[in-house]
């Protein structure tokens, strides 16, 4: 066996499942997006006819899905964040001994089931659940106020949800900055805000574009949160796509819109990638 | 006790008790902002902890009573232990196949340089990238050309193909991170490559592995998108509480996930144990 080949030897069980498995369905679902029904055809019967304009239907038909996923999955984004970059900075320069342990329980959670946290919140935040009466009773909220089948409560699922790939990355990226680099910032008179600003933050932009990244992209396509969170107000791209495929057996359209969705974050990674100037993501 | 506190107060007159509170805030803000944040990723987790206690009968939805018998009985709901059974062996399978088949992958792309490398890492980070539901949908639209109906193989693939690009990557750092002195040493030792690897790299890079199976099989046991696509009439259990999710749970599902939970900890735990004692000396 010689020495060049091997490396090649040990991509190509690995690829060749990869290419049959995923470069050749996306390849296939391009071609699907724009057949169109055969005209006697039973339901879920099409032949190829090019039609592209497949895509321009589907965008104006579920424009308001398409943005409603979007600005979710930003907000959701930006919480996560919000709540992730404390917590992560907590844990590499405060936790001591303790760095370990509470480094396993920020993954904890996780280890119960996607599904069943998704229901537990629906649960909490329901009639019954102990929030929403407890909010009642101070009036903060009104009698009539509901906080599940609301956009607030698909936002906040989908932002618990992927909470890990947020902190995770920051984690990372804090962990593996030296704090010589905030003393030398103290040193020289920056207080601790301008260290922060300064020094820190850039220093764990990495993580910043990873964790964003990892919980856009899921989050943006994702249908779980609004189904079981949401109401017929708050559908989003993903709930579309999944009832063209299960209930309307429209696949024409369900993938025109998967292949729209899938352009249109690629775009916006891409554009994000560009500004944030990190290419050290892979 | 507290008079002694008092007359250490008294002594230090120049500092105002509200000026020392609010550094005490300013000092400690992060870790209040900490355990904010922990009680916040803790709540669905405690809420499927305690209604697995639930007296409940067939829907978990309110509190009527505290009972061991959903954990003397965890099967005792229907379908709940046929959808477990189900997913443990989908998950070993998707584990077993995306380990071998990522590990193969790691050490090409991380130990040797070759034509094509970067192309092989962009084709490692897409499926990443892309949503699930666009994966789940396209491979779902690949079987159906080729008439294969959904069902437990076909999830078998679909679990395989997203499993593999988080194998990769949790094995690339740990190679990453590997001592080339080391193998340098076995080598000068008169090991031949084939024994440096199978006596030095192997055992070196096996926790990698080892992290890298436990991801896997966490990520095939926890999917509902891309399963819901391909899993036909089959039931996983992520499946299973999203079918059931609208009637009410059985409370027998949160003794499984709460089960899960605490498997996944402690074998998180006894593997930072076992990660310290055959940590090399440096």
């Amino acid at each position: 066996m010689s020495k060049v080949k091997l490396p090649y030897l040990l991509l190509l069980p690995g690829f060749l499942f990869l290419f049959t498995f995923f470069i050749l369905p996306i390849a296939n679902l391009a071609q699907t997006s724009t057949q169109t029904p055969i005209a006697d055809g039973d339901t879920g019967q099409y032949e190829q006819t090019l039609r592209f304009s497949n895509y321009l239907d589907a965008f104006t038909e579920n424009q308001e899905q398409f943005a409603r996923s979007f600005v979710f999955a930003l907000c959701a984004t930006v919480l996560a964040l919000a709540i992730s970059y404390p917590l992560a900075y907590a844990i590499a320069f405060k936790a001591g001994r303790l760095k370990n342990f509470l480094l396993v329980l920020v993954v904890a959670p996780f280890f119960v089931s996607f599904l069943l946290r998704t229901v537990a919140w629906k649960q909490i935040l329901g009639e019954e659940g102990f929030i929403v009466p407890s909010l009642r009773t101070f009036g903060i909220i009104s009698e009539s106020t509901t906080l599940t089948s609301t956009s607030f409560a698909v936002i906040m699922g989908m932002t618990y949800n992927f909470l890990p790939f947020m902190t995770l990355p920051l984690y990372a990226s804090l962990e593996r900055i030296d704090p010589r680099t905030m003393e030398a910032s103290g040193d020289l008179y920056a207080n601790g805000i301008t260290t922060f600003r300064k020094v820190t933050l850039p220093l764990s932009m990495p993580g910043v574009v990873a964790g964003t990244l990892l919980t856009f992209i899921p989050a943006a396509g994702d249908y779980v949160n609004a189904a079981i969170l949401g109401s017929p107000n708050t559908r989003m791209i993903g709930n579309v796509i999944e009832s063209r495929y299960f209930k309307i057996v429209d696949y024409p359209t369900a993938a025109a819109l998967s292949f729209t969705l899938m352009l249109a974050i690629l775009i916006l990674v891409t554009l994000y990638i560009r500004k944030a100037g990190t290419e050290e993501l892979v | 006790m507290s008079a002694h506190v008092k007359q250490k107060d008294a002594s230090i007159p120049t500092i105002p008790v509200k000026a020392r509170l609010s550094r005490w805030f300013g000092r400690n803000l992060i870790r209040i902002y900490a355990v904010f944040g922990f009680t916040y990723l803790f709540i669905p987790v405690a809420y499927t902890f305690a209604f697995s206690f639930n007296d409940s009968g067939k829907s978990n939805l309110v509190w009527k009573g505290f009972t061991f018998d959903n954990w003397k009985n965890p099967c005792g709901a229907p379908e709940v232990c046929t959808a477990l059974g189900n997913s443990i062996k989908i998950g070993l399978l998707a584990t077993i196949f995306s380990t071998i088949l990522g590990t193969m992958i790691a050490f090409a792309i991380g130990r040797y340089a070759f034509k094509g490398r970067s192309s092989s890492n962009l084709l490692i980070f897409l499926p990443m990238a892309t949503p699930e539901i666009v994966l789940g949908a396209s491979l779902l639209s690949l079987f159906l050309v080729f008439q294969i109906n959904p069902g437990f193989w076909p999830t078998v693939i679909a679990h395989v193909m997203f499993c593999i690009s988080f194998v990769v990557v949790t094995v690339k750092a740990r190679i990453a991170s590997l001592d080339p002195r080391l193998e340098q040493a076995a080598m000068d030792l008169y090991a031949n490559e084939l024994e440096t690897f199978r006596k030095v790299t192997l055992p070196l890079v096996a926790p990698g592995i080892a992290g890298a199976a436990l991801l896997a099989f966490s990520l095939s046991f926890d999917d509902f998108i891309i399963t819901n696509f391909n899993s036909g009439t089959l039931k996983t259990f992520p499946e299973f509480v999203y079918t059931s999710a609208a009637r009410g749970i059985p409370a027998q599902a949160n003794v499984i996930g709460s089960a899960m939970f605490f498997l996944a900890l402690i074998i998180v735990i006894a593997g930072q144990f076992v990660g310290k004692r055959v940590k090399v000396p440096k």
